[in-house]
């Protein structure tokens, strides 16, 4: 280990006479972000999600999505985060340079006059409050944007158990329900010492038996109640996520973007104990027509199941 | 040096000496007896925390369940939580506050030495208690460290021993708390004022009025589960007409001041070790304490930003993303006068100043993370995905403890008068700075893909990042091995003999550098002047 440790790392890391070049590094970042969102957009454009991947996300970043609500979330999120990179780039960048520059090892003496300085401080108490704004507004914005959940053309009901989902259609297609459980498949290789491999099973963890289904172009409203414990719907896909709580109702709206018809999937997002982790959301994404296929056929097959429930 | 003999000769001899034996450490009344024993337990609590979280690791390392059934998985998060926060980080700043308070503001011991006797004691206990649920029907407690309702009264025989180890604790921290509030406001030296006592002890002292305020609030919530447990009561029971919200509510006013609690004091020794490893004073030093001063305001009015996906109201939703946001004010302000104290200084890099670099780096990565989840839209992606528990975890592990490993590297030779090896401190610096990174930033990746928190198996396409992420995991778990070794070998006078200033550079930054290594037994016996070149 050599004598002093910041020397050598230092050392290695930055060549002497290193210079940052502000307008290299923004390059570099700007041909990043185009690889992200080109990637993320093209997956979106292929619809259904690969069968690997249980969204659009490239596997380390948010995925864009297939709703205008989850692409403008992926949007202030990657606008965050690269003002979160240049404001790394510069406060890093400095303290990088006094760790190579303001060495004692190389003679550095200390400048014990400066202590204080009225106005950097100010300068520097105000330029990150400035930032915060530019930030603040388009994500106000979007609050808004998202709260608004009239005008919906669908309503369904959810309710979450330990550990299911129930899905009940009203309106056009009251009566219609039923609940979503995790695929058979997952639950026997889920088991501790299975000896299933998690890779032979498709959708390891994230199939469902009855997926919910939905129209593409129409305002789905989700209406989400709990019977036992404090669950969470989410489907990263349409940047959904809300709390169901027992004894009361919140909401939540989708907006597929036509085209995007397909399977999307998504886990309970609250620890809601012991098979929290196996408890996931797969929705069926359909064209308004074919849903309203889907939801007539339900219907037709209600008859009888209603007969049989009356005689149980 | 000075003071030191003085300090000596004006003293009683039958108290110079600690007595032998247990009764040195049942009836300590004295500030750095408590002080160590507060340590040392933080530093087994630590290992029990960090064993829990290796078994954690361990079941993530591949997908499908290996090692433990669900149940038991969800016992380990909740309890490494538990165990980490009021067993390892709480009291190992408490034990940090009774070794250096007294010698920071130059008094003898702590104002109220039996307090301090029994706010320690209660401690194994409360721990005891906590960790004996493993031994009863139903197991430990599986419903999270925020114990959110209906699901923690679903927790078996467990549930009261969780409760009454919860107001232990609360108990604990709260005496700690007014112990340090009254020695530092009472027992200061005369000429130090207010605005020139050093910054950890300036933090503490506002970290301490937070604990006063909040841990009675847990206090209180944990009691109404209790109630809602065993007496019919109905406050987080929709039936009952009371709603479950309430409870995240109450917690979370609790909870972000701890978050501050568990952050403030390392602040504070960030801001001791720079200066002295730069050779500077520590730059904005004024500034430094009001923006300590706001960010605890401020954490009394942000507890929403853990709710956002509850389905709060619009409004709420606005006022707390704009309060959080306002954090990244004063916490920014810290950075950067940190920056500029190492700015034109003469810097070297012995083992606290790395920890209080690491500190730098890492804790920023994890503001910058904070800040993105107050964003609300990006949020409802964010919230309850590990993308949450890579941000705490960074201001937690390389923030927090990260902070106390600078401390202790920094004052164990003034503790125990002798130094530890440089070389293996290094080590392990580098050790845990190189895996910490390793274990944490791979679950920014995976949060962003969709992976929940707190789950015990997922989804195969999680499965590289959670590999790279358990390997970092078992790393930095073994890395702190090294940690044990050396404070041990210290706490046996093992090493070469300390200067009373240990550090070159030390001198001007504080009374505790003027009374030899290790200090006598009663700190300061009669008020120090401060000697003209001690400044912040």
């Amino acid at each position: 280990m050599p004598r002093d440790c910041g020397r050598w790392w230092v050392d290695r890391i930055l060549p002497k006479g290193f210079k940052i070049e502000m307008s290299m590094i923004s390059k570099w970042f700007s041909r990043l972000a185009l690889a992200q969102t080109a990637l993320a957009a093209a997956s979106a454009v292929a619809g259904t999600p690969s069968s690997l991947s249980p969204n659009t996300s490239n596997g380390y970043n948010l995925p864009l999505g297939v709703t205008e609500l989850s692409q403008d979330i992926y949007h202030i999120h990657m606008e965050v985060f690269w003002i979160c990179v240049a404001i790394a780039v510069v406060v890093f960048g400095a303290m990088i340079y006094s760790l190579v520059k303001f060495r004692k090892s190389q003679g550095a003496i200390p400048d014990t006059a400066m202590v204080h300085s009225t106005k950097v401080e100010i300068i520097w108490t105000i330029i990150p409050a400035l930032i915060l704004v530019v930030m603040a507004v388009p994500a106000a914005e979007l609050i808004l944007k998202m709260e608004d959940s009239r005008n919906s053309e669908v309503t369904i009901r959810v309710t979450a158990y330990q550990w299911k989902w129930q899905y009940q259609y009203t309106g056009a297609g009251e009566g219609v329900g039923y609940f979503s459980t995790l695929a058979r498949e997952s639950n026997f290789a889920r088991r501790l010492g299975s000896g299933i491999d998690p890779n032979s099973v498709a959708n390891y963890l994230l199939d469902v038996d009855h997926p919910l289904v939905i129209p593409s172009g129409k305002k789905v409203r989700l209406l989400l109640t709990s019977q036992d414990v404090i669950h969470a719907w989410w489907i990263p896909d349409f940047g959904a996520k809300r709390d169901a709580f027992p004894g009361f109702i919140s909401e939540l709206w989708i907006l597929v973007h036509p085209g995007s018809e397909g399977i999307y999937r998504g886990q309970c997002a609250a620890l809601c104990g012991r098979d929290h982790g196996f408890m996931p959301i797969v929705v069926d994404v359909r064209t308004p027509d074919g849903f309203d296929k889907w939801l007539a056929e339900q219907k037709a097959a209600l008859k009888p199941a209603q007969t049989a429930q009356v005689l149980n | 040096m000075a003071y030191a003999s003085t300090a000596h000769d004006a003293h009683d001899d039958h108290h110079d000496q600690p007595v032998k034996g247990f009764k040195r450490w049942l009836y300590a009344t004295n500030h750095k007896d408590i002080g160590t024993m507060y340590l040392v337990f933080a530093m087994i609590m630590f290992f029990v925390g960090g064993f829990m979280a290796m078994l954690i690791r361990a079941e993530l390392f591949k997908p499908g369940l290996q090692l433990m059934q669900p149940e038991f998985f969800n016992q380990m998060t909740t309890n490494h939580a538990l165990v980490m926060i009021f067993g390892a980080v709480m009291p190992a700043f408490v034990g940090l506050a009774n070794w250096m308070i007294p010698l920071q503001v130059g008094a003898p011991d702590m104002a109220l030495p039996r307090m301090n006797n029994l706010s320690f004691w209660i401690l194994p206990f409360a721990f005891t208690l906590l960790l004996g649920t493993f031994f009863v029907p139903g197991g430990m407690p599986a419903g999270g460290w925020t114990m959110y309702p209906p699901l923690i009264l679903q927790t078996g025989a467990a549930f009261p021993m969780l409760i009454f180890a919860v107001h232990l604790m609360g108990a604990s921290s709260i005496m700690g708390a007014i112990n340090v509030i009254v020695t530092i406001l009472n027992m200061r030296t005369p000429a130090m004022t207010l605005l020139k006592m050093p910054l950890f002890a300036w933090t503490w002292l506002i970290t301490a009025y937070l604990l006063i305020a909040v841990m009675p609030v847990l206090a209180g919530a944990v009691t109404m589960l209790l109630t809602d447990h065993f007496f019919g009561t109905s406050f987080f029971n929709a039936a009952g007409g009371g709603d479950p919200l309430m409870f995240e509510h109450i917690f979370w006013f609790f909870g972000h001041p701890e978050v501050y609690i568990m952050i403030l004091p390392a602040f504070g020794i960030i801001s001791e070790i720079l200066p002295t490893f730069s050779r500077k004073p520590l730059f904005g030093a004024t500034s430094m304490i009001y923006a300590v001063a706001s960010i605890a305001f401020l954490s009394f009015i942000v507890w929403g930003h853990h709710m956002f996906a509850d389905g709060m109201p619009m409004a709420a939703q606005l006022f707390f993303m704009m309060s959080t946001m306002l954090i990244a004010v004063p916490t920014g302000v810290k950075v950067f006068n940190w920056t500029a104290t190492m700015w034109r200084g003469s810097l070297s890099f012995e083992p606290p100043m790395l920890f209080a670099i690491g500190f730098l780096f890492m804790f920023s990565i994890g503001g910058f993370s904070g800040l993105m989840l107050a964003i609300v839209p990006a949020d409802f992606q964010y919230q309850n995905s590990y993308f949450v528990v890579a941000h705490f975890h960074y201001v937690l592990v390389p923030g927090a403890i990260f902070g106390i490993m600078a401390a202790v590297y920094y004052w164990l030779p003034k503790w125990t008068g002798v130094m530890y090896s440089m070389t293996l401190a290094k080590w392990h610096f580098w050790l845990s700075t190189v895996f910490v990174n390793v274990l944490f930033f791979p679950q920014h990746f995976l949060g962003l893909a969709g992976m929940p928190r707190r789950i015990p198996d997922y989804a195969v396409q999680f499965a590289d990042w959670n590999m790279v992420s358990s390997i970092g995991g078992f790393g930095f778990g073994l890395s702190q091995l090294l940690f044990a070794y050396l404070v041990i070998r210290c706490m046996r006078g093992e090493g070469k003999k300390a200067t009373a200033a240990v550090w070159d550079g030390a001198m001007q930054h504080g009374l505790e550098w003027t009374l030899p290594s290790p200090p006598p037994y009663h700190s300061f016996t009669t008020p120090p002047d401060l000697p003209h070149q001690v400044h912040l």
